[in-house]
């Protein structure tokens, strides 16, 4: 406790110099608290917004459909499916979906369009996309005949609400498959993409439509955590109804999903470091000179019998009393920016539309977390004692006599 | 501003100056690097767009892009383009294409694909289809039944080189109509999905197919210019294209216009990078006052002998000043040495992403990121530490200024 103390009252030998060596260890650490909550919230929204609108946590499918769908790879049965996974714990809720390519043919234009059966009630749970109903409404659970369609799909086959249309496609058993549909509504959901190219008609009418004989394509779970997708997945294998099938996490259904966040992980990772580097540099002067400028008292302190190694732990107490200011007050004040942010939110501004076609929300809500609030202040913890030990190691080395020489 | 002195004063202390010196052209370096890296990165974004066959300039219908129809189209193109010929600056290339929705069929699969009708002689350095074929042979413009399809579409629906596959669209009536074309070789591109998305076919084939004689929706311009991302000087031009051809009803746009999510990204990506470059002069900028504060406390008893014999505060501003700005100009120099002689030697081949392969593709990026150095980034870089160095290097020169010539001379 002396020495603690003793440490204290050294560091406001200098005010000026000790504040200003805080103060960059507050910046830096303020910065990453922040810039990581930002990033993993954005990652988060991410994942959420991909799993939420098309793959759901987790998939069930014939085996070989990920990478070469067919509408002839199919689960034979999937509703006695379905009533086991529901029972599984953490799984919060899952549905049905069949899916395939077909023509689609307004008045005057016909483009072909993925048409996707769900079943209305469970898909509510499941997706965000009942939720993204531009105008019109979402399917019901006793519709037959009806279609909701991306609103960008829609412009191009120049329908709209009330319309009809038709779609021509292969039925499961190489029939051809067509039928008359009526629009009930249009679904934006911002994703280019997704809003041109695709429909969802009721599972039952995709069921006879394509003779699917009960089979379906895909069956989606959503999970009470992101984390519990792989325990689930564990979970799913081995039973019996899935005997022949692909259980698929989220990661395996979209792969860009995860390896695009890695990409931008270490791509952040990079400029950190250069970050906490270039702060290590800034504050080694402050260290050095702590020492230096008390050659003359350590050698007195050493004549008279202070073993070197106490005046190391001495120094560096100091530098980590000094650290932990900052690093205690950069947490505090990194955690207090990122919860003004994450109330308010951040505009992306013009890049917002860019960024809707990776599914990410035109303002982004940083996320405090265990690992955001740490990670950074670790980090800086670490590399500042490192390049505190760098000259107070120099300590051992001094010689009584000439150290109290040194001017 | 006494040059010799100041240098002299630098080096007062070696390990001192070495370390802050240190700090100064790590911060500078990586700011160098990095916007090297993310430019690179933002150009390979823009080229990849740009040839994915939007082209720097495109004339067609208005109406085309919502209802990208064959009844959109520009029946004359010939007569346009020998219009409009003129006014493009030299090296330009012009591409005539038809590009319409339809449908893929083999005997097991259908599949949405966008069929596109080319010139293939006139695409060479307009679009990535110019590029040499991954397999098989290219198409020529007199075949009447060749296509070009995607690799990544071919695994997608297990058909090989030889196989033929059926077309499907709307002719000019608006009524279906489809016809049997033989895929005659392969392309691959950065992107999977656009892969999937294109096929080629002959443009008379498709003319023929669809009904129109020499019709076609699109005129495709490349200026021939590099570095895309910050040349933002094609809105003259686009505005002398349309004033020649007002009359015709259809529109000349840059691809600007045409991928407005990219150029605001663009228009931001310079914002980004200057607070990146603030942020790492900030963390340096704390070394760099403390550092420089000590310099002044270690010589008090100097300055306040200064001061007693008469030097004004300000020649001991400037001194001061003299010593940040050289020891700024060193690490600047140093900084841009090292990170030239990275970018140049280490990373001249690129830093390879394939490990993130299906990264690379969500974000529409290369999959090897070949740094470019550009002008206003290394002079950006440099110029935020130099300004903001002696900004906050005028606390240590102002606090050298104020010692009083007694209390100095006292002070041991």
């Amino acid at each position: 406790m002396g020495d603690f103390l003793l440490a204290w009252r050294n560091i406001w030998r200098n005010t000026r110099r000790s504040v200003l060596t805080i103060l960059a260890i507050v910046f830096a650490t303020s910065l990453l608290v922040f810039m990581l909550s930002f990033q993993f919230g954005a990652y988060d929204d991410m994942i959420d917004s991909s799993v939420r609108l098309s793959t759901g946590h987790l998939q069930i499918q014939a085996q070989g459909y990920q990478d070469r769908p067919n509408i002839r790879k199919v689960i034979e049965n999937p509703n006695r499916l379905l009533a086991m996974v529901t029972r599984l714990a953490g799984v919060e809720d899952a549905s049905i979906r069949s899916e395939t390519f077909a023509l689609a043919a307004g008045p005057e234009r016909s483009r072909g369009i993925m048409i996707t059966g769900v079943i209305p009630d469970n898909e509510t749970g499941i997706s965000s996309l009942p939720g993204q109903i531009k105008s019109g409404r979402y399917l019901l659970n006793e519709d037959s005949g009806v279609a909701v369609i991306g609103s960008l799909a829609a412009k191009r086959l120049q329908i709209d609400i009330g319309d009809e249309c038709t779609l021509l496609g292969q039925g499961r058993d190489g029939s051809v498959a067509a039928t008359i549909i009526r629009i009930v509504g249009l679904y934006r959901t911002g994703i280019d993409e997704f809003d041109r190219t695709t429909m969802q008609i009721p599972l039952s009418d995709f069921d006879s439509v394509f003779s699917m004989a009960g089979g379906a394509h895909r069956l989606v779970m959503i999970a009470d955590h992101l984390a519990d997708a792989g325990r689930i997945a564990t979970a799913v294998r081995p039973a019996p109804e899935a005997t022949g099938l692909a259980v698929l996490t989220w990661d395996q259904l979209s792969p860009g999903l995860k390896q695009s966040i890695k990409l931008d992980l270490v791509g952040g990772i990079i400029m950190y470091a250069i970050l906490v580097i270039v702060v290590a540099f800034s504050i080694l002067n402050t260290f050095f000179m702590a020492i230096f400028e008390r050659t003359r008292e350590f050698g007195v302190l050493m004549s008279i019998g202070t073993k070197p190694m106490r005046l190391v732990k001495l120094m560096l107490l100091e530098s980590m009393a000094m650290t932990s200011i900052g690093l205690v007050t950069g947490t505090i004040l990194g955690i207090a920016v990122t919860l003004i942010f994450s109330h308010y939110g951040i505009s992306m501004g013009d890049s917002g539309e860019l960024m809707a076609q990776y599914g990410i929300a035109d303002r982004l809500y940083p996320h405090l977390s265990l690992a955001s609030v740490t990670i950074g202040p670790v980090i800086i913890a670490v590399v500042t004692f490192i390049t505190a030990l760098v000259p107070a190691m120099k300590i051992p080395r001094m010689r009584p006599v000439e150290a109290m020489r040194a001017c | 501003m006494d040059i010799p002195v100041a240098w002299r004063n630098l080096w007062r202390n070696p390990r001192r100056t070495f370390i802050i010196l240190t700090a100064i052209v790590i911060g500078i370096a990586s700011m160098v690097v990095l916007s090297a890296l993310s430019r690179g990165t933002m150009e390979g974004m823009v080229d990849n767009a740009i040839d994915n066959l939007v082209g720097h300039i495109r004339i067609q219908d208005p109406e085309y892009r919502v209802d990208p129809s064959i009844t959109r189209r520009i029946d004359l193109p010939q007569q346009l383009i020998s219009e409009i010929e003129p006014l493009l600056p030299p090296g330009s290339r012009i591409a005539r294409r038809i590009k319409i929705d339809g449908m893929l069929s083999t005997s097991r699969e259908h599949i949405g694909v966008i069929i596109v009708g080319i010139v293939p002689q006139d695409e060479a350095g307009v679009s990535f289809i110019g590029n040499p074929v991954y397999q098989g042979r290219m198409i020529t413009v007199d075949e009447s039944n060749g296509l070009i399809a995607g690799e990544a579409l071919l695994k997608r629906i297990g058909v090989k080189v030889g196989r033929k596959v059926v077309l499907m669209s709307q002719n000019h009536d608006l009524e279906n109509v489809s016809k049997a074309f033989r895929i005659r070789g392969t392309y691959r591109t950065e992107l999977a999905q656009t892969e999937k998305v294109y096929v080629f076919v002959p443009l008379p084939a498709l003319q023929k197919m669809v009904g129109v004689s020499d019709g076609v929706t699109e005129i495709s311009i490349n200026t021939g210019q590099k570095n895309n991302s910050r040349n933002m000087d094609l809105d003259g031009l686009v505005f002398r294209l349309n004033e020649k051809i007002k009359g015709s009803g259809f529109l000349a746009e840059d691809w600007h216009q045409m991928l407005p999510a990219l150029s605001a990204y663009l228009e931001m990506f310079d914002g980004y990078m200057l607070i990146w470059f603030v942020v790492v002069f900030i963390a340096m900028g704390f070394g760099l006052v403390n550092t420089m504060l000590m310099a002044v406390y270690e010589r008090m008893r100097e300055f306040g002998l200064q001061r007693a014999l008469g030097m004004r505060s300000t020649r001991i501003i400037v001194m001061v000043m003299t010593e940040i700005l050289l020891l700024l100009a060193l690490g600047s120099l140093l900084a841009n040495g090292f990170a030239f002689f990275l970018i140049k030697v280490l990373l001249r081949s690129g830093i390879d992403l394939s490990v993130f392969a299906e990264g690379t593709e969500v974000w529409g990026i290369n999959r090897i990121i070949v740094p470019v150095i550009s002008a206003w980034d290394v002079y950006a870089a440099n110029g935020v530490v130099l300004v903001l160095g002696l900004l906050v290097g005028l606390y240590p020169a102002l606090r050298a200024a104020r010692f009083s010539p007694v209390e100095t001379m006292r002070h041991l």
